[in-house]
């Protein structure tokens, strides 16, 4: 019922961020995960980052993009 | 800065000063300089025409600019029927207001891309509209082209062809989305606005049965357009298409799906087996086709049916595009 | 989806899944995916094809547009065409029919209606509009819920007071227990909508496996994560289990975000809702809360009533309930169409009939 997918949070100023989501930066609320960090992953709706995505799985999405970068680069 | 009033479209001394200053200055040739009401041309064979009307917001975006557009729209058209464009007319719908530098740059553009597709503007018209009667600029350009020894369309497709793609889809789309008001981000995406003469000819042999390019409406309305009129069914191979991260990214951010989003550089041609690796490799061989791939394949069954194969092996329709295809949050 | 190099380990994940899926699945198992992504998801990748005859999936209520009762619809396009109105809504809204027409072709008949991202996009119209009254359209469940409440908590600490919201804000568990408690539905186990309860967390939703002993698995939104929840679900059978588990791990958590849980309680508060196909289920809506009454489009518009009316024939209803699919109501495909919606499931690109439509219909025939 609803959209969400995962960013990486770039850089932060008061309660905005600037998300990257496979190479698109875009720039969001953090007001509902007031804890963020730079570096960590969030999970994005509507504008919005809505929950931190952790670690251990954070990694694995990392690995996963760089997987698909990896293979169209290799396609290039 | 200078700006364009009602008065450069009133056919009086302002207009032809805009014609001598800015379209003759850039585009002027024998035709074009001719200055009569109709262009005479020289003529052999078939000729092929199409008209095409740009109404882009934004006018610049990356990649490209409404100018651009309006000269790759056109000659693709004309090179995806199997024509060599030749000659373009260029009519332009211009908002009081619009700023003369932005049109000499889209103007600039549009002489640049001619060059490139080898074709020449031969004649225009330009009409300026109050302010909030137009968006800024309206671009329609017509053209032709000579039919030579490519005889490609619809009606050559049998079951057993190959569909291939000459290149990454949705660039397009993505990136007149990134600079869309009020859903502006920061994205790598480049449109792919291109003319295609060049690629065409150097993948084009016998056995090319139809070519096509997947503008508005992107690769899913283009696919069922043809799969249509040719009365037979396609399947798609969803682990083939070729899609850039971030095209794939800004996609899930928006709710959109890439096959439907608009491509203004891209082929999709269907082939027949025996010459479908030629033709890949000599598409590949091209630097506006090197992300090329073969895709899916023309089947027996009901015609019209667009299926396509997830990567898990199950298989889903792909529809046209019903409506706007609007950015969603659900 | 580019699936290069990850094809291999994906492909064999999923068959992995799918052997133990069909080993389990002895007898016959109905599954109900109560969230509208979670529809899209398994009509996009085929999941239906790849499993075995006895698991069944079925579509639920998940889907806040779908959902929204046609009086409310009627009520916000009477909202839409008053003089002076910008109507802010995501794209979602805007081919949803009311009686007569639709938010497109207000729009063409001269009202301001603009699509956005997100609420902030809306408070930008407010402040760049001070002339104009921005409304925005509030629909959707726990998720989208706390974005619309930031933005009334901004309106209201930065006094923009030209900003409103009309709310037809929907929660998800009290819709769960009507169908729980509804006799003629056949579910044996739900896959919990991922993104929810990446909000308000398990608790809330405890009492289907503790008070109706149906398993529940708060599932994530790609084809493997579907998988392996039905994996998870059929486990539960076999061991006789009935409990709420998370397979999306890596985004919901038990607690669920207290922060967002904080926002949406401080700005709104449970109301008896409508809805659609499926009637009144108290305390299943979000009103906002008289503190923030100046940011209420129902309190600051006098709008009349307007009374839900079903289309005759429309079998929406049942469909949301998951007591038929799609395909068996007598208008789908035929006077009801994705360009020509009837009924709200046909309309939402997440709605049970649209996504049959798009990906399925015809290859079932």
């Amino acid at each position: 019922m609803c959209l969400a997918i995962p960013a990486k949070v770039v850089t932060m100023e008061g309660s905005m961020a600037k998300v990257d989501m496979m190479g698109n930066i875009r720039l969001v609320s953090v007001l509902l995960v007031p804890e963020v960090l730079i570096g960590e992953y969030v999970l994005v709706h509507a504008g919005f980052a809505i929950g931190i995505i952790d670690d251990e799985s954070a990694k694995e999405t990392e690995e996963l993009l760089l997987e698909v970068a990896y293979a169209y680069e290799e396609g290039e | 800065m200078e700006r364009i009033m009602l008065a450069h479209g009133s056919g009086g001394r302002l207009s032809h000063e805009l014609i001598r200053t800015m379209f003759q200055k850039y585009l002027g040739n024998p035709y074009l300089d001719q200055m009569n009401d109709a262009t005479l041309l020289p003529g052999r064979g078939h000729i092929a025409v199409t008209t095409d009307s740009f109404v882009v917001s934004p006018l610049f975006f990356r990649g490209g600019n409404i100018g651009k557009l309006a000269v790759c729209g056109t000659v693709n058209d004309l090179a995806v029927s199997g024509a060599i464009p030749q000659f373009l007319t260029l009519a332009l719908i211009l908002e009081e207001g619009l700023l003369i530098d932005d049109l000499e740059r889209i103007i600039k553009s549009v002489a640049q891309t001619a060059a490139e597709a080898g074709v020449v503007i031969v004649c225009g018209d330009t009409k300026v509209v109050e302010r909030g009667s137009a968006d800024k600029i309206f671009i329609n350009t017509t053209g032709i082209g000579y039919i030579t020894d490519r005889f490609v369309g619809p009606e050559w497709i049998r079951p057993g062809d190959e569909i291939l793609i000459t290149g990454t889809i949705g660039d397009h789309g993505i990136a007149i989305l990134s600079e869309r008001e009020g859903l502006e981000f920061e994205t790598p995406v480049v449109s792919d606005c291109a003319p295609l003469i060049g690629l065409i000819d150097a993948f084009y042999r016998p056995g090319v049965k139809c070519m096509r390019d997947p503008t508005r409406g992107g690769v899913a309305t283009t696919l069922n357009e043809l799969a249509g009129q040719a009365g037979v069914s396609m399947l798609l191979d969803e682990k083939q298409l070729p899609l850039s991260p971030s095209v794939q990214g800004a996609c899930e951010m928006l709710g959109l799906e890439p096959l439907y989003l608009a491509n203004e550089g891209k082929v999709i041609v269907i082939v027949a087996p025996e010459v479908a690796d030629e033709v890949l490799f000599n598409i590949q061989a091209h630097p506006l086709g090197r992300l090329a791939t073969r895709i899916g394949k023309i089947q027996e069954g009901k015609p019209g049916l667009v299926l396509i194969e997830t990567p898990l092996g199950g298989k889903r329709i792909v529809s046209m595009l019903e409506g706007e295809h609007l950015p969603r949050i659900c | 989806m580019p699936m290069k190099k990850e094809s291999k380990s994906l492909l064999a994940k999923a068959s992995g899944y799918l052997v133990e899926i069909k080993a389990l699945a002895q007898s016959s198992f109905t599954i109900m995916e109560v969230c509208g992504s979670h529809t899209v998801a398994i009509a996009k990748n085929a999941l239906r094809e790849l499993l075995p005859e006895t698991v069944r999936l079925i579509s639920g209520p998940g889907c806040p547009v779908c959902v929204t009762d046609s009086g409310d619809i009627d009520r916000y396009l009477y909202l839409a065409a008053q003089p002076k109105v910008i109507t802010a809504t995501f794209g979602d809204m805007i081919r949803v029919p009311g009686t007569e027409k639709n938010l497109q072709i207000l729009r063409a008949e001269g009202a301001d209606v603009r699509v956005v991202y997100s609420t902030q996009d809306a408070l930008e119209l407010a402040r760049k509009n001070p002339d104009k009254e921005v409304v925005f359209l509030g629909i959707g469940f726990e998720t989208t819920t706390p974005t619309v409440a930031v933005s009334l908590e901004t309106a209201k600490l930065e006094e923009i007071e030209n900003y409103s919201v009309l709310s037809m804000h929907k929660v998800v568990p009290p819709v769960l227990r009507r169908l729980a408690e509804d006799d003629e539905l056949v579910v044996d186990a739900f896959l919990d909508p991922g993104h929810v309860c990446a909000i308000i967390g398990t608790e809330p939703i405890k009492f289907m496996a503790e008070d109706y002993g149906k398993p529940g698995v708060v599932t994530g939104f790609e084809a493997l994560d579907i998988l392996e929840a039905i994996v998870m679900l059929l486990r539960q059978r076999a061991e006789g289990r009935a409990e709420i588990e998370i397979q999306y791990r890596r985004v919901a958590k038990v607690e669920g975000n207290p922060y967002a849980k904080r926002f949406i309680a401080q700005v709104f508060e449970p109301i008896d809702a409508s809805w659609r196909g499926i009637g009144l289920i108290p305390q299943s809506g979000l009103g906002i809360r008289a503190e923030y009454s100046p940011w209420d489009a129902a309190k600051k518009f006098s709008l009349p009533v307007f009374h839900a009316q079903e289309t005759p024939g429309c079998r929406c209803g049942d469909v949301l309930k998951g007591l038929i699919y799609p395909t068996q109501c007598p208008l789908f495909g035929r006077r009801c169409t994705p360009m020509k919606p009837v009924g709200p499931c046909m309309v939402s690109t997440e709605g049970s009939c649209a996504a049959y439509h798009r990906y399925v219909q015809r290859s079932v025939d």
